[in-house]
């Protein structure tokens, strides 16, 4: 079942910027568009662990501050030649507050730490 | 048969007589002795593209189509500058100032004069006119006076081009024009307002109707009256309400002369040896003056000269205006009247408009705003006199659709060989796709060597490079003339600079919209770079934007390759002192920096800092005084020294009070690239000043400078630039440098590879030779200094909010 936790407002995290969170048992890049979407990455990128919430955002896509490796926000897949995934969460805008919610995708969702970090 | 040449004279050393002596060397280089007579002290150029160096898009130099070399390769006697007064046909000799001159024939280029309207005024200092050099170095020199006003008359193509120049260069611009609408020649009404809205959007003020009464002014112009009696106050007015054929020696020198000097179709005059072509020739009661036709009558004129025959046929021509951003394009008759069809499309919203005209099945007339992509596709359907009954219902969306075909290639590859590719110099598509393939040609430079395509106003280069592609297929690297900044843009880097200057463009979205990103915010190469421009061309006024930044210019500290970040506060010439260590050593322990290191700039690095703790280190070091050293920075990086003459037994000058002074007065300058001093006290050299981007070495009679050096992946001693004196040349000397790099350099390209793109000779020049340029310079520097010089670090850490933003959001938990 999908738990959503409140992590702030969206005045929070720059616009064409992103915004790490601690929750879930792990750092967290919240990533805000020029168009005002969000998205939630691990903010480890997949080729040298480099912290995406520190990179340029540029369109739906992040370039990595260590090596210039372009995360598509989306998908969390490597663009171009490169290869690689980061972990993505739902993420929701309620109003102005901004609600960060499960791992998406086939592994298994944290929610025992989501649990834990609730209490 | 005689061995004696025969004596040519030409007189107009314009466009029409530079491209008939081209073919006519081709063809018979060794027919003729050549003199050349030209009004204009200079050579032949491409006087089409004079919009462009008005509006700062393009210099003099860039459109220069003959230079010296050229005339003595060919043996061309040049007159420049001297103007001939008369012809004496009976003793065959022209006359100058100088003297006589003999001709066995004899070639009128004379090209034609601005009209001038006859009201009162027209004769005050300050009425201009655009037509050669001179007018847009006096037009260019008005607009440098700020707040300058200037009064267009004449809303034609001309006149639209000066207002849209003279606006670029930052004037206040009114284009007066007599008829209902713009480009009333060009254009129909829809299309004409279309051009108004735009205009008006970037600040043309347009008056349509507008009856020219009067220019006011005593001595100079202050302002021109019209009819109605509105009044527009004008530093300048340049006057754009048509040409007349210069046809005065003509008629001077009894030849049957019309509006124009009167020519048959092989362009002989009324007088077998005299032969007369270009805007000043009149053929079949027509005066032409646009580029095509007259190109035409040069190839003609060159046959008659050496005696092939030859024909002049006037061909169908479309034009385009020339004002970056605003495409229009039109052709053949677009008047409504008995068995004419309209097919219109409009799109509002984004400023598109469209309008062919049909007659009896076929294409009549083409008018485009907006979208230009079809122009030359609708252009060849109308010279062919097509029938387009079974595609007139989809032909308004363009050639790709028609044909309902996607490859991107597919409108060009449609295309007929005989299209029409080039206007200006009338290339048609087969001669270029031949010239590919004869000559092995794989770029745009020799397709404008071979053919001329796109040599002349250079609208039709997109075209070409699309043939060039599609003859070529995976060999073809695009054009290397002009590297597109990143795959957001076909513009480069120069282009992109100029054209924010002429633009007034002040915000990345501006320039984003204004030359067509094509991506919706750009990329990690692209922002930074166009902030930084921005930041350049706009001091003071340009806010600065942090998600355009690297995340080490935006964090204000180094990222290293696990996240955390390094700290190397500043100290000037390197110089420090106990109450500074004793901070960092304070700072390192509540940190617990794991790692403190002395630097290649003489200065103390705190590494593994974690980013949530920056704000409170930096408050920390701003007590003990300390500031940022912009290690992370593409900026002014450190001046190192030696201790030079205050303790150094060799040492000539002070060069660690001459390292501090310039760090102070250069610190926080944002620059392409990093950008490192250094000042030693003698010729040894102990602070190793010639790797550095601008070097100082001192000797017993001054300093010496040097600039361009590299200690990184290429080692690159610097070049000499020249020794000074005072303490006062140096700073002078070295913020015009800086501001030179700042201004010319592309983002991120040292000064070493730089100098080597521009050559040293240019930084010299520049630098060393324009004491008035140097101190401009040094001036522009210390104006963006004035907003520059702030610490960030001070800054960040005083703001709650930014502060905040240090540290992750916590998951907050709801019941």
């Amino acid at each position: 079942m999908s738990k959503s936790v409140y992590i702030g407002e969206l005045e929070d995290i720059p616009r064409r910027g992103a915004r790490k969170v601690e929750a879930l048992g792990c750092d967290i890049a919240i990533f805000r568009t020029g168009e005002d979407e969000l998205f939630a990455l691990e903010d480890r990128c997949p080729h040298k662990q480099g912290p995406l919430s520190d990179g340029i955002v540029q369109g739906r896509g992040v370039a990595c501050p260590l090596h210039n490796w372009i995360i598509d926000l989306g998908s969390g897949l490597a663009r171009g030649p490169d290869e690689g995934c980061v972990k993505r969460f739902a993420v929701e805008l309620r109003g102005s507050a901004v609600y960060l919610g499960p791992l998406i995708g086939n592994e298994a969702a944290p929610e025992a730490s989501l649990a834990v970090e609730a209490e | 048969m005689s061995t004696q040449k025969q004596k040519l004279v030409v007189v107009g050393a314009g466009m029409a007589s530079g491209r008939m002596l081209e073919h006519l060397f081709e063809v018979a280089p060794e027919a003729y002795d050549v003199t050349l007579f030209g009004a204009e002290p200079r050579g032949n150029y491409n006087r089409i593209m004079l919009s462009p160096v008005l509006s700062g898009e393009k210099t003099f130099e860039e459109i220069v189509t003959h230079d010296e070399d050229w005339y003595r390769t060919h043996g061309v006697t040049c007159r420049f500058g001297e103007s001939v007064t008369g012809i004496d046909r009976k003793a065959k000799q022209v006359h100058t100032a100088a003297g006589e001159t003999a001709y066995d024939k004899l070639v009128l280029a004379t090209g034609s004069a601005p009209f001038i309207i006859p009201i009162a005024g027209k004769e005050l200092d300050g009425v201009l006119v655009f037509r050669d050099l001179d007018d847009v170095d006096a037009m260019s020199k008005a607009a440098e006076k700020p707040g300058a006003r200037a009064v267009v008359i004449g809303g034609g193509l001309l006149g639209l081009e000066a207002a849209a120049g003279l606006q670029a260069r930052g004037m206040e611009v009114t284009v007066l024009h007599l008829m209902d609408h713009l480009l009333d020649r060009q254009l129909d009404a829809s299309a004409g307002h279309l051009l108004q809205r735009e205009l008006e959007r970037r600040g043309i003020k347009v008056h349509c109707k507008a009856q020219s009464k009067a220019i006011l002014g005593e001595g100079h112009v202050e302002a021109v009256l019209l009819e109605d009696g509105t009044v527009y106050p004008a530093d300048i007015v340049v006057m754009a309400a048509g040409i007349r054929p210069e046809a005065r020696l003509a008629v001077d020198a009894g030849l049957h002369v019309e509006r124009g000097v009167v020519v048959d179709d092989a362009m002989m005059t009324s007088d077998p040896d005299i032969l007369a072509l270009g805007e000043c020739a009149e053929h079949n009661e027509v005066c032409y003056g646009l580029v095509a036709p007259l190109y035409d009558m040069a190839r003609v004129a060159a046959k008659t000269l050496t005696g092939e025959e030859a024909a002049f046929k006037p061909v169908e021509t479309s034009t385009k205006l020339k004002v970056t951003g605003v495409d229009v394009f039109s052709a053949g008759d677009f008047s409504t009247g008995d068995g004419t069809e309209d097919i219109v499309y409009r799109d509002a919203a984004r400023g598109i408009y469209k309008r062919l005209v049909l007659k009896d099945d076929k294409v009549a007339g083409a008018v485009l705003y907006g979208d230009t992509a079809d122009g030359a596709w609708y252009f060849q359907l109308l010279k062919e006199r097509e029938v387009v009954r079974d595609i007139r219902d989809r032909m308004i969306f363009g050639q790709a659709l028609a044909g309902a075909d996607t490859d991107p290639f597919s409108a060009v590859a449609a295309l007929p060989d005989t299209a029409e590719i080039c206007g200006c110099n009338g290339v048609c598509k087969g001669a270029i796709t031949t010239a590919i393939t004869e000559h092995g040609l794989t770029d745009i430079d020799g397709v404008k060597q071979y053919t001329k395509a796109s040599a002349s106003c250079g609208s039709c280069s997109g075209l070409v490079e699309q043939l060039l592609a599609m003859s070529l297929g995976d060999d073809y690297s695009g054009a290397p003339a002009v590297k597109p900044m990143c795959g957001c843009t076909h513009h480069g880097h120069d282009e992109v600079r100029k054209l924010i200057l002429a633009h007034g463009l002040k915000t990345i979205p501006e320039v984003m919209q204004a030359l067509e990103w094509e991506t919706p915010d750009g990329c990690s190469s692209c922002r930074p770079a166009l902030n930084y421009y921005l930041l350049c061309a706009w001091p003071g006024e340009y806010v600065d934007d942090a998600q355009s930044r690297f995340v080490n210019e935006r964090h204000h500290a180094n990222i290293q390759k696990d996240g955390t970040f390094s700290v190397v506060p500043r100290m000037w010439g390197g110089l420090t002192n106990p109450n500074e260590l004793r901070a960092i050593a304070d700072v390192a322990d509540k940190y617990q920096i794991p790692t403190v290191k002395v630097t290649g700039g003489q200065r103390i690095d705190l590494l593994g800092a974690r980013k949530e703790h920056l704000p409170d280190i930096w408050s920390d070091l701003n007590s003990a005084g300390l500031v940022s050293g912009h290690a992370y920075g593409k900026a002014l990086r450190t001046v190192k020294t030696c201790v030079g003459s205050e303790w150094c037994r060799f040492g000539t000058q002070d060069s660690t009070g001459m390292g501090v002074t310039l760090e102070k007065l250069t610190w926080g300058s944002w620059m392409p690239h990093k950008f490192k001093m250094a000042v030693s006290g003698c010729p040894r050299n102990c602070a190793e000043a010639t790797i550095k981007d601008f070097g100082i070495v001192a000797v017993d009679s001054g300093w010496e400078l040097h600039v361009g050096g590299n200690g990184g992946i290429k080692v690159r001693v610097t070049d000499f630039l020249c020794k000074v004196e005072s303490e006062e040349e140096v700073i002078e000397y070295c913020t015009a440098f800086i501001q030179l790099y700042r201004e010319e350099a592309r983002y991120l390209e040292r000064t070493a590879p730089w100098i080597e793109r521009v050559g040293l000779d240019h930084v010299k020049e520049k630098i060393a030779d324009d004491a008035e340029g140097r101190a401009a310079l040094s001036e522009r520097f210390f104006l963006s200094q004035k907003y520059a010089q702030r610490d960030p670090w001070a800054e960040q850490a005083g703001d709650p909010g930014t502060r905040r933003s240090y540290s992750p959001l916590r998951q907050k938990v709801i019941a």
